[in-house]
């Protein structure tokens, strides 16, 4: 195989694997989005403060890794809740404006209070799986994108049953498709609205985890929240295939514009060619690939 | 029973809306609530099943009682776990889910599986129509079908008592008398209790057995549908009937107003 085309299936692996990697944050942007049509702008922040506590347990405080775990996952799920509870609950049927503008001093605080409580600096997040990547030919991949991917795809399709099959995913459908009359059928709203931010906390937890593995924690790890934009812009804002169909596009565009245009303009392209896309996708298809259309019937 | 005494709503801490509404719903029957847009009929309803909060309206004055508890404080899924639920008017069906699946969300209070599958087949087999359309998204449907859907979802809850608000709206004359007519047979049936708000008055009229007539937030009329039938003001105001043959000038029209004698 000639080296530019073992080159190219290097770009596309990296990316699709990298690519899960933002499906799986995109999916906690989703989940708030679709059951109460929040924004949220802190989503990256969700993710950071996950990595804090996490290799704040490890790291700081010395604990195993399963405490670790176990307390990232419980401490972003009553995160969600409380937050859900204090501040969300009081924007409710108030101005989109107010919700995101809520979620981005959220986001400020929280990029705050991670260094200020938990540590300092920039701390390493170990898991016990291998350094060495496996080799498949010329392509080679990172154990952790792997296990990633594998995650992201789990949670993915997991979360796509619950909407799809369960009975409290479709009532959890039916509060975002019109609050009001899910309140009239015997919906709690409220309660589900906590039950969506607590889903987002598990989500952030593992995104948190994994991406503070391969990127080192501090506060720059909220920086991939920003990928999370284009990721549901493209996809759908609101919907589950979208989030991974988007993750998979925005992984392979920054793989392959790293890859051809930076040699060229000396790099950087990574962190943009999403945002062209994105914006491209805006003046065609605003409501993304797969995001619900509003229906008008004539 | 279901009754109001002397309610009071007001939006937005200065609105008033309703100025002490009193009305019974008897148990098993039809009762109907007639009047022009803006009268209140609506709020009534709102007022009685919670949903008022989420609109920043509340019952300030007088309560609300149902089979003896009052109901007026509580929240609106507490309201329907107790039986009463309400149907929108404008066929509010949740467009982005199935039929089925908006019949599931219906049942949402229900926690027996087997009862959720049963309470679907009943549904079907009330509106055939809806089973033929069980798998396409509901916001796609005709306007007839999603009326069809949205009592069937309601039915779904088991409820005692249904709201019912202008199920009529924007429809065919037809599909209105076969809605009207399954909700009698439900009424039959089913033992289900209906308070019907209604601009259609001939139709209501038709169904209901007693009437309560709405203006301005307030009752201005009430009585058996018989009665009401009869009596000359809805005769000329709702039923579009004048002395028979009678032609009448522009002028009698315009002063329709003075005609109101509840009013006086």
């Amino acid at each position: 195989m000639s080296d530019d085309l073992s080159f190219f299936f290097l770009l596309m692996s990296n990316g699709l694997l990298i690519g899960l990697m933002y499906s799986l944050i995109a999916l906690g942007f989703v989940l708030v989005y679709k059951a109460t049509d929040a924004i949220n702008f802190a989503q990256g922040e969700f993710v950071m403060i996950a990595g804090f506590v996490t290799a704040g347990a490890l790291m700081v405080w010395g604990a195993p890794l399963w405490v670790a775990v176990a307390l990232a996952l419980v401490s972003l799920v009553a995160f969600g809740f409380v937050l859900e509870r204090v501040m969300l609950r009081r924007l409710i049927g108030r101005p989109v404006i107010a919700v995101v503008m809520a979620t981005i001093g959220l986001a400020a605080i929280l990029r705050g209070v991670g260094p200020f409580v938990i540590f300092s600096g920039t701390k390493p997040l170990p898991l016990p799986i291998r350094d060495e990547p496996f080799m498949l030919g010329p392509i080679f991949i990172p154990p952790i994108q792997l296990l990633g991917a594998g995650v992201s795809l789990a949670f993915l399709a997991g979360f796509g049953w619950f909407f799809l099959k369960s009975r409290k995913g479709i009532a959890m459908r039916a509060v975002a498709d019109n609050q009001q009359v899910a309140m009239a059928m015997g919906i709690d709203v409220e309660r589900y609205f906590g039950v969506a931010w607590a889903m987002t906390g598990v989500v952030s937890a593992l995104g948190g985890i994994l991406w503070g593995n391969l990127l080192g924690v501090d506060v720059n790890l909220a920086l991939v929240g920003f990928k999370v934009f284009p990721v549901v812009i493209l996809g759908g804002l609101d919907s589950i295939p979208g989030a991974i169909i988007g993750g998979l596009i925005v992984g392979v565009v920054e793989n392959i514009a790293a890859g051809y245009v930076d040699p060229y303009v000396g790099g950087g392209t990574k962190d943009f060619a999403p945002y062209v896309l994105m914006i491209l996708a805006l003046m065609i298809r605003p409501y993304g690939i797969f995001g619900k259309r509003i229906i008008e019937r004539v | 029973m279901l009754g109001l005494n002397n309610v009071e709503v007001i939006y937005d801490g200065v609105i008033l809306v309703l100025k002490g509404v009193s009305l019974n719903v008897r148990d098993g029957g039809i009762t109907t609530l007639l009047g022009a847009n803006g009268a209140g009929k609506t709020t009534t309803l709102k007022a009685v099943s919670g949903l008022l909060r989420s609109e920043r309206g509340d019952v300030t004055k007088g309560s609300i009682e149902f089979s003896g508890e009052r109901i007026d404080r509580l929240p609106p899924h507490a309201v329907v776990r107790r039986g009463i639920v309400q149907v929108f008017e404008g066929r509010r069906v949740f467009e982005h889910l199935t039929t089925e699946e908006n019949l599931i969300a219906g049942a949402h209070i229900q926690k027996d599986r087997q009862r959720v599958a049963g309470g679907i087949e009943r549904v079907y087999e009330y509106f055939p129509r809806l089973k033929e359309r069980r798998s396409v998204q509901s916001g796609y449907l005709s306007g007839g079908e999603q009326q069809m859907l949205v009592i069937g979802r309601a039915l779904m809850a088991n409820p005692h008592v249904m709201l019912l608000d202008e199920p009529s709206l924007g429809l065919a004359p037809m599909l209105v008398e076969e809605i009207f007519g399954i909700v009698q047979q439900l009424n039959r049936q089913e033992k289900l209790t209906v308070l019907l708000v209604e601009q259609n008055a001939a139709l209501a009229l038709t169904i209901a057995e007693h009437g309560y007539v709405m203006e301005n937030g307030r009752i201005v009329l009430d009585g058996s549908a018989d009665a009401l039938r009869e009596n000359p003001d809805i005769k000329e105001f709702y039923l579009g009937l004048t002395e028979v043959g009678a032609r009448r000038s522009y002028r009698d029209v315009k002063h329709y107003k003075r005609r109101k004698r509840w009013l006086s």
